[in-house]
């Protein structure tokens, strides 16, 4: 019974990590479809900057959920003002020239922080379910996942910078000739997409520990994650980390961890193979 | 036999007899061991080029190929003991594997970002999984996969039916050359063939294609395979270079590296992905010898710069310097010379 539990809470958590670290990618891809391949490495810098905030006495909540978005979406800004505007509907120029720059950032990070493995210490202790130690921390990842997909519906869903993304996003001639400036509007969706890239950065960096390449790690799950999930945001990032989630975990435990990991990677080939346009593109056609 | 030659159109035969004399000489002037290495990624990026410049195929994951041509024949040279089955089960092998993976691509009609995940995904498989294969029970026949550590120890290139003499420093050049002759030639031939302006065709207009009969996803198949066995052999010749295989084949750095190859050199073209790995190549081997700068900063501003600056790549633009120029100082007299290639005259200007 208690295994149980710890498997359903292992699941949880892994459908919880899929879907905020894929989260600020489904906002650009659904949103403006480009696929940013740098995505992992913002990931990466929203981690790094948390540790940065953490070794200056800064309370590490605030460092993670406050510092590491503002910190990334400005350099989020940076990107798309300096490399991706000039690539908007050429798709893939901007997956060669975001690899680029994640190459970059991988060499930049490397130059300034070094290339040993860093760790930033984990702020909740762990708790006993039954015989099993389990990671408080987890918990709060959780939560802060359910939070975020939360906040990215309710505010496409329900307020006028929401309504007016979406409007650009379906048909950015009509949004222009309402007054509405795309460009504008891809900026910010850019901006965005990078601030939660850093806020899953920050939140997960106690978990996982820091190095200059661990972005790699991030942007291939959250790279199929997306594209299995279609163009809705929400529906589509949801439903395919929940797949994904259910899929590697079950596998790991049956199995190992890699094979759990290769199980997921060959059931993106599979899904993608039925569904090219991802599942939101055969079921939830109407969803956000 | 003249007519066999002819009929691979477009090698300019006085710069390929230039390009194959200056490799001929290359190891008289320049470190052996270095030149062979350039040569087999010469030929990877080649591999690459062929299928993203004329099919407008792009494989995200193209290391996949690459790794598993290192990987079958340093596992099939070890069981067997000599080199020559291995060679060519590490070309067939891949290619193989890509006829699975790219009918499965084509035939499904997926599109330009969902092929770059699953090619990107392919290579991420293998990866994963030989790092994992480290111990006793992870063991094909007497060859052990080592996981992380690789594979060390197996027989290098051997004269074909005499496993006792093996070959190694100029001779393994002298092989690296000729198979990349002979592959830029076999490129350039089936770029001649009806099979080749189909290519082109597909690469320019999918759907006129297949409506004035012609099966597309057969023609991007095949292509597919072809690119995947070059790339196989690659990989075997880089085995052998290394006398070692280590998970690092399957990376994403090597899928990386021979993008910003064939990018830089120039997308299109034949010899830009050659010249441009061999360039960058020689880069990264210097950058590698310090620790000032860090070569991922380097390489990837060149390819952020190349994608925005020069997207069709550095030997395209020097092409067309070099075809305004000639035409410019051969206009007065052009009357002696025909061209043989079919160029389109340029509409009369008002």
């Amino acid at each position: 019974m208690d295994y149980a539990g710890v498997v359903f809470l292992e699941i949880i958590y892994m459908i919880a990590f899929l879907a905020l670290t894929s989260a600020g990618l489904a906002v650009v891809f659904g949103m403006m479809r480009v696929i940013n391949l740098a995505h992992g490495e913002f990931v990466m810098l929203g981690g790094y900057t948390t540790l940065t905030c953490y070794k200056a006495g800064i309370n590490i909540y605030f460092a993670m959920l406050i510092v590491a978005p503002i910190v990334v979406g400005l350099i989020g800004l940076i990107v798309e003002r300096l490399i991706i505007r000039f690539l908007y509907g050429r798709m893939i120029d901007t997956m060669l020239a975001t690899w680029g720059l994640s190459l970059f950032l991988i060499g930049a990070v490397t130059m300034i922080f070094g290339s040993s493995a860093v760790n930033v210490p984990t702020p909740i202790s762990g708790y006993e379910l039954g015989s099993y130690q389990m990671g408080g921390y987890n918990l709060f990842i959780i939560f802060v996942a359910f939070a975020v997909m939360a906040g990215v519906w309710l505010v496409l869903r329900y307020t006028r910078v929401g309504l007016i993304a979406r409007g650009a996003m379906q048909n950015a001639a009509v949004a222009s000739s309402l007054g509405y400036n795309p460009k504008t509007v891809y900026m910010i969706t850019f901006t965005a997409g990078a601030a939660l890239a850093g806020l899953a950065g920050g939140v997960l960096a106690p978990l996982t520990g820091l190095l200059p390449t661990s972005g790699g790690a991030y942007i291939a799950k959250a790279f199929i994650t997306i594209v299995t999930g279609g163009a809705a945001v929400i529906a589509g990032t949801l439903s395919s980390s929940v797949i994904f989630g259910v899929v590697s975990q079950v596998v790991s435990f049956a199995s190992t961890p890699v094979i759990g990991e290769i199980a997921m990677l060959a059931l993106a080939i599979v899904l993608l193979r039925l569904m090219p346009q991802g599942i939101t593109g055969r079921f939830f056609r109407n969803s956000t | 036999m003249i007519t066999a030659w002819r009929s691979i159109g477009g090698v300019r035969w006085g710069w390929f007899i230039a390009f194959a004399l200056v490799l001929l000489l290359w190891p008289l002037a320049y470190d052996t061991h270095t030149a062979t290495v350039l040569l087999i990624w010469a030929l990877f990026a080649l591999s690459l080029g062929f299928m993203w410049g004329y099919a407008g195929i792009l494989s995200f994951g193209h290391s996949a190929y690459f790794g598993l041509g290192a990987y079958v024949y340093a596992i099939s040279a070890v069981n067997i003991g000599e080199s020559t089955i291995p060679l060519i089960l590490a070309i067939l092998i891949p290619a193989l594997v890509a006829a699975v993976i790219g009918a499965m691509m084509f035939y499904g009609r997926i599109s330009d970002v969902y092929m770059g995940v699953m090619t990107l995904v392919v290579s991420l498989i293998m990866f994963k999984f030989m790092n994992a294969t480290a111990g006793d029970q992870y063991a094909i026949g007497d060859a052990r996969l080592g996981g992380f550590n690789g594979m060390p120890g197996f027989p290098t290139l051997n004269v074909p039916g005499a496993p006792h003499i093996s070959l190694w420093g100029v001779p393994t050049y002298y092989v690296c050359a000729v198979s990349l002759l002979l592959c830029y030639l076999l490129c350039r031939w089936i770029l001649a063939r009806s099979f080749g302006r189909v290519l082109l065709g597909i690469r320019e207009n999918e759907t006129r294609c297949e409506l004035l009969g012609y099966n597309a996803p057969a023609v991007k198949t095949a292509i597919f395979i072809i690119s995947a066995a070059m790339a196989g052999l690659s990989g075997c010749y880089f085995a052998n270079w290394a006398e070692i295989v280590t998970p690092s084949v399957f990376s994403l750095q090597t899928s990386s590296d021979v993008i910003i190859w064939t990018m830089v050199g120039g997308v299109g073209t034949l010899i830009g992905p050659i010249l441009g790995a061999m360039a960058l190549g020689m880069v990264k081997l210097l950058l590698g010898q310090q620790t000032l700068i860090n070569n991922f900063l380097v390489f990837g501003a060149i390819l952020i710069v190349v994608v925005l600056a020069m997207p069709s790549g550095v030997i395209p633009a020097f092409q067309k310097w070099w075809g305004n120029r000639s035409r410019r100082s051969r206009a007065p007299s052009n009357g002696g010379r025909a061209r043989r290639r079919l160029t389109v005259k340029p509409a009369e200007r008002p």
